[in-house]
């Protein structure tokens, strides 16, 4: 019985320790893992949390991140939001420290103009394209 | 439009497609040969350290007012955390800027008092005070996205520069150098 009880304990502690020690790193900012109670601005947070970018694991936004420091993001974006700020001024609070790669949603900028404004210039193109070959001929077709 | 057009392709066209690939392919080539840089530096250097004040992480040192960084003299303010395997690996190098009279500041993420106290007994203790970030925010708030990180500040609190990782013995004389023009 008491090897039994020893063996156990042996099992639990070796199972328990890692979990203990690991859990330092978890973040225990109060929001980390709780949402907000007022169900419109949880939705509000959810929305700007998916649009902002883990600094530690890069390729996923802070609301599917399970670093500590995306932990920490989400409980300043939820805390920030509860105490009314607008969302869009949490997003510019971030990027100031961090630069535009902290948000997956791109400003126009002086070095960004193109990626909004060659769609356009495309379109445009083609239509033009297009409206010479659907012309009527003797215009567009010289054949 | 029907037939040819009225003007054909000059010869060289046809070579225009396999050189398209083959610029393609060296663009490649660089992406993989050279990856990009994919540390998140912050945004906040050249700019005054935010204001924070945080608790002490341990009872008998002070915690860390960001008050203090603008006292006239440089400092280094180092981020780091007793879970963080790359802080042990600087801790040495922290002792020796330490030992040449640089101040140290430290501001510790998301620890334990216990962790913190054994932590500094096996690597050594460069720091004149230690404030507590247990949510990370302050953390967020200098733009810092993992530990360990150092900024230098000049005298009027000040960033002048950020380390991004460990501090290896080759930086040493170069955080020195950062600390003298800060000086000026």
């Amino acid at each position: 019985m008491r090897n039994l009880a020893a063996a156990i304990s042996t099992i639990v502690l070796l199972v328990v320790a890692p979990v203990a020690s690991a859990q330092e790193e978890q973040s225990t900012a109060p929001y980390a893992y709780r949402q907000l109670d007022d169900e419109k601005a949880e939705r509000k947070a959810q929305d700007l949390m998916e649009s902002l970018r883990c600094l530690q694991c890069q390729g996923q936004s802070i609301a599917d991140s399970d670093a500590p420091i995306a932990g920490s993001m989400r409980s300043l974006v939820r805390e920030r939001i509860a105490a009314g700020e607008k969302p869009e001024e949490i997003r510019s609070w971030l990027i100031e420290r961090y630069g535009d790669y902290v948000s997956y949603a791109p400003r126009v900028t002086g070095l960004t103009w193109p990626l909004f404004a060659v769609p356009g210039f495309l379109l445009l193109l083609a239509f033009l394209l297009l409206r010479r070959r659907f012309a009527g001929p003797g215009r567009g077709d010289r054949s | 439009m029907t037939g040819t057009s009225p003007h054909t392709a000059p010869r060289w066209a046809i070579w225009l497609p396999l050189a398209l690939f083959l610029a393609f392919v060296v663009l490649v080539l660089i992406g993989l040969l050279r990856p990009a840089d994919r540390n998140v530096t912050s945004a906040l250097v050249g700019k005054p350290m935010p204001a924070f004040n945080l608790p002490p992480a341990l009872p008998a040192r002070p915690g860390l007012d960001s008050k203090i960084l603008a006292n006239g003299k440089p400092h280094l303010v180092n981020i780091f955390a007793s879970w963080c395997v790359p802080c042990r690996v600087e801790a040495p190098q922290l002792g020796v800027l330490a030992a040449r009279g640089v101040p140290i500041e430290g501001i510790s993420v998301r620890d334990s008092t216990e962790n913190l106290q054994a932590f500094l007994e096996e690597n050594g203790d460069p720091f004149q005070r230690i404030g507590a970030d247990d949510d990370g925010k302050v953390q967020l708030a200098l733009g810092s996205s993992g530990v360990p990180e150092t900024y230098v500040v000049d005298g009027k609190g000040t960033i002048i520069y950020q380390h991004i990782g460990e501090i290896r013995p080759e930086h040493v004389e170069m955080l020195l150098e950062k600390l003298k023009e800060a000086s000026r």
